[in-house]
């Protein structure tokens, strides 16, 4: 499923999240993956709704796996390493006043995530892509 | 024997099938079919919507039946807070618990006093700083239950203490055998309800037995109280009615009587949900505790209150106001903590999964993105589902078809008559220009 995410469209942020949340209710994925993948996915439309200019962001599901995948048009982040680290943040001043943009949503989907893979490329855009693993009654 | 207990029923005899029902449902549990509405059970978490929605009254909430009385030999009445709130501005408890003897209980047990018991040890529970946060309240039975179907995931949030009816009960039903040596089976404990909710609490606990024997609509038993109110106001028995205790029948209630942490209260089922979705997101761990009630205003909301809504809030906040001043000493409650714990953690109830099987699920949500965008998106409820997502899964299902959708119908119907049209030009080889 894929949605597309409009940049500072705070209103609406969060609706792509519960629709991804709700397929994989349908699916019938584990309790704990669901919510792991819906932390992943709302931090990840948030980052486009603040940074960005517009963004797409897309889940494929498997049996054993979420994926989500966000992939935007926007400044792109400089220092990767930098931009993990829980506290760290770009987001302008007003964006923070609203409650927004804490520094701690990238660190949120890699502790969220069974792994993520971010590239960047200055004044082109981000691509970020996060895999869940669903627990099965195996594990 | 069916499955779930509840309280929520169609009365088909009123039921038009207007769908007006089917969009306000929190969890797309109604269904229109062969004109009349269905609830699916597994889903229906008893919240009222529905009635309160309908134009017909043909949702009704099933409740006990005041003759249920005569099965026990002790009658204790258990009104919930939100009662006192239904009267003039010159009723106050201490009439309405009169009234209530009047009618044929032989004791009262007001919750206000076990909701106070329950906000001592909450405000322990919480100071304790138990994770996940925030902690969420255990009290009203619609939202509780919406979580089990909706946010499965949240449930380890709400706190494991039992509610102020089944603490009251319990108190009083303990009171009662001290005091008159009266065996369990001779005592009948009866909760004055403003929701169907708390009556499917009562009928099908989360535990293994409820305290209550059963509950009268608040509603009903409205009218026999004020018959009785003339002639209670000189004898007025003396109620304790603390504050913080009535307060719980109100939005904020509970935090009142929590006090100094930081608290969220939200109302209203649509709301509530809101709430539980930025959770689930991982926001609010800075809150300690919210107070979910699936009625606007908190319990004076309920569906089977008489009084309405904004009315009922003026008369609880200056009957708070009054009782404020006049404190009565309270009973000594039980302090060991297990007392008030709920007997086991909250089960998950998945009613939503398309498939026990995890592949065939998948080919089914895909199925369903499919369907669903080919579907008009006017979310019109015409066809019998709540939206056209809906009526997608349900066509998956195999509960509908794709004929439901009245525009998908006309589609095939304009199809369908192009082509009469087009063979009725065709002429027969042995049709010559001679025949007519
Ligand atoms: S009581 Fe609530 S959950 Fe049940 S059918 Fe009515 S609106 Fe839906
Ligand atoms: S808010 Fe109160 S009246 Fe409404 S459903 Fe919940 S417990 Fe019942």
């Amino acid at each position: 499923m894929e949605f597309s995410v409009q940049g500072m469209d705070f209103n609406r942020a969060g609706e792509a999240a519960a629709q991804i949340k709700k397929a994989l209710q349908l699916v019938g994925m584990h309790v704990d993956t669901v919510r792991r993948a819906v932390i992943v996915a709302y931090e990840a439309e948030l980052n486009i709704v603040i940074h960005a200019r517009q963004g797409r962001l897309a889940a494929y599901i498997h049996p054993d796996r979420v994926e989500i995948e966000a992939v935007d048009e926007g400044p792109g982040i400089p220092d990767i390493s930098q931009a993990m680290r829980e506290g760290y943040s770009t987001a302008p001043d007003h964006i923070r006043k609203m409650g927004f943009g804490a520094g701690m949503g990238l660190p949120n989907i890699k502790k969220s995530a069974s792994h993520m893979q971010l590239t960047s490329e200055v004044n082109v855009g981000t691509r970020l892509t996060a895999i869940i693993n669903n627990q099965t009654s195996g594990d | 024997m069916p499955h779930y207990f509840h309280s929520v029923m169609l009365d088909r005899d009123k039921c038009k099938g207007c769908t007006n029902c089917i969009k306000h449902c929190p969890t797309e549990a109604i269904r229109v079919r062969e004109g009349q509405a269905i609830i699916i059970e597994e889903r229906c978490i008893d919240c009222g919507e529905c009635i309160r929605i309908c134009p017909n009254r043909a949702k009704l909430a099933i409740t006990d039946p005041l003759e249920k009385l005569a099965d026990y030999q002790y009658n204790i009445a258990l009104p919930a807070p939100s009662l006192y709130a239904q009267f003039g501005p010159d009723v106050l408890p201490g009439n309405i618990l009169s009234a209530l003897l009047k009618i044929g209980f032989d004791e009262v047990y007001e919750v206000a006093v076990g909701a106070v018991a329950v906000s001592n040890h909450l405000r322990r529970y919480i100071e304790h700083r138990p994770r996940p946060q925030p902690v969420i309240s255990s009290a009203c039975p619609a939202v509780v239950r919406l979580m089990q179907v909706r946010f499965p995931g949240l449930l380890e949030h709400i706190a494991p203490i039992e509610t102020p009816m089944e603490v009251s009960a319990r108190l009083a039903r303990e009171k009662a055998r001290q005091e008159h040596g009266l065996a369990d089976k001779a005592i009948g404990i009866f909760f004055i309800t403003p929701c169907p909710a708390k009556v499917t609490a009562v009928k099908q606990p989360f535990g293994k037995r409820s305290y209550v024997d059963g509950a009268f609509s608040m509603s009903d038993i409205y009218g026999a109280i004020l018959q009785r109110l003339s002639d209670a106001a000189d004898d007025s028995r003396n109620s304790l009615s603390p504050a913080l205790g009535v307060g719980w029948g109100k939005t904020g209630g509970e935090n009142h009587a929590i006090k100094e942490h930081a608290l969220l209260a939200v109302d209203g089922i649509h709301n509530v949900i809101n709430v539980l979705e930025e959770i689930e997101r991982g926001e609010l761990a800075d809150i300690d505790y919210v107070e979910a009630q699936a009625c606007t205003g908190g319990c004076i909301g309920g569906p089977l209150t008489p009084q309405n809504l904004f009315v009922a809030r003026v008369r609880m906040e200056k009957l708070l106001k009054k009782l404020a001043d006049c404190r009565q000493p309270l009973p000594d409650f039980p302090s060991d903590p297990d007392y008030y714990r709920l007997p086991g953690p909250i089960p998950p109830r998945p009613t939503l999964q398309l498939s026990d099987d995890i592949n065939q699920a998948i080919t089914m949500l895909e199925e369903v993105e499919h369907i669903t965008a080919q579907l008009p998106g006017l979310d019109c409820g015409s066809c019998g589902s709540p939206n056209c997502r809906a009526l997608a899964e349900d066509i998956v299902r195999g509960y509908a078809e794709n004929s439901y959708c009245v525009f998908k119908l006309r589609e095939r119907l304009q199809l369908l008559a192009s082509e009469i049209v087009d063979l009725a030009h065709k002429q027969p080889p042995a049709m010559g220009k001679h025949v007519k």
